[in-house]
């Protein structure tokens, strides 16, 4: 079965995806994220979504899903990336994408999850959207 | 003096929605063709995210389905309209499944409100047995 790539630098895993996601490779991405979260004590996970043309309820559920699994196993997940035209969508549709922090590009989210790592949590930037 | 245009099909294409991947092809045509006529690119998110709902819900909740997208023009006016049928079990309760978060899959609820919400014009046409067809439009 096609999987998309996740990436290690040091303790956080990157994913970028470039393909379209159909329901079972988001599902597929999530079972694997969280493999290797355990596996290798990740303690972050950068999710680029800058290539998604549209994030429908399924693919923006399963990134929450994503983000709530790997809290429980103590990594702190960011999204960036998001097109604008994607974020108006999103949010007219309904999904506000509570509890996903979110960064502009790869910069900002892995600044953010060095900074989590450390103890830092991000409050005092601008830089960062709940 | 005012003359009523009349709405005309300039372009018509049916797609299957059997599998996952019919669901991909689907966003992926709609998408082709908004470009081609010159949606703007918010335009052609909302529609081609509010397509990926309802395909999802004709095959997720009626077992699979087809779509059927239309180009359509009244007078100077593009619009695209889609229409999305299943033969699944239907739904007894329209209203209950337009509210936001009304959900029997486990989903977020949001497919039929939100669509509803991306598009300019909705309309639903059910009942136990007989299968769902919803009608969304958007004008450019």
């Amino acid at each position: 079965m096609e999987r998309i790539p996740i990436l290690r630098i040091g303790s956080l895993l990157l994913v970028t995806i470039q393909v379209d996601l159909y329901d079972d490779l988001a599902l597929q991405l999530q079972d694997d994220l969280s493999t290797r979260i355990a596996d290798l004590g990740a303690t972050g996970v950068l999710i680029d979504i800058s290539a998604l043309e549209i994030v429908d309820s399924f693919i923006g559920r399963t990134l929450a899903n994503i983000a709530a699994i790997a809290r429980v196993l103590d990594a702190e997940t960011v999204v960036v990336g998001m097109q604008p035209a994607v974020a108006i969508t999103l949010v007219e549709l309904g999904m506000s994408l509570p509890g996903i922090r979110t960064a502009l590009n790869v910069d900002l989210g892995m600044e953010y999850l060095r900074q989590a790592a450390t103890g830092g949590d991000g409050v005092g930037t601008d830089h960062y959207a709940e | 003096m005012e003359t009523v245009s009349e709405q005309i099909i300039t372009r018509s294409e049916i797609l299957p929605i059997r599998t996952q991947i019919d669901l991909v092809h689907v966003r992926q045509r709609v998408r082709t063709w908004l470009s081609e006529e010159r949606f703007t690119l918010i335009d052609q998110t909302k529609i081609v995210t509010a397509a990926s709902e309802l395909a999802r819900n004709a095959l997720e909740h009626g077992g699979g389905g087809q779509m059927e997208m239309s180009l359509l023009a009244v007078g100077a006016r593009k619009g695209i309209r889609l229409k999305f049928s299943d033969q699944g079990p239907g739904i007894a309760d329209i209203a209950m499944a337009l509210k936001d978060g009304y959900t029997t899959a486990g989903g977020m609820g949001l497919g039929l409100s939100g669509s509803k919400r991306l598009m300019s014009e909705f309309d639903i046409q059910s009942s136990p047995g007989a299968g769902t067809v919803v009608t969304v439009t958007r004008w450019k």
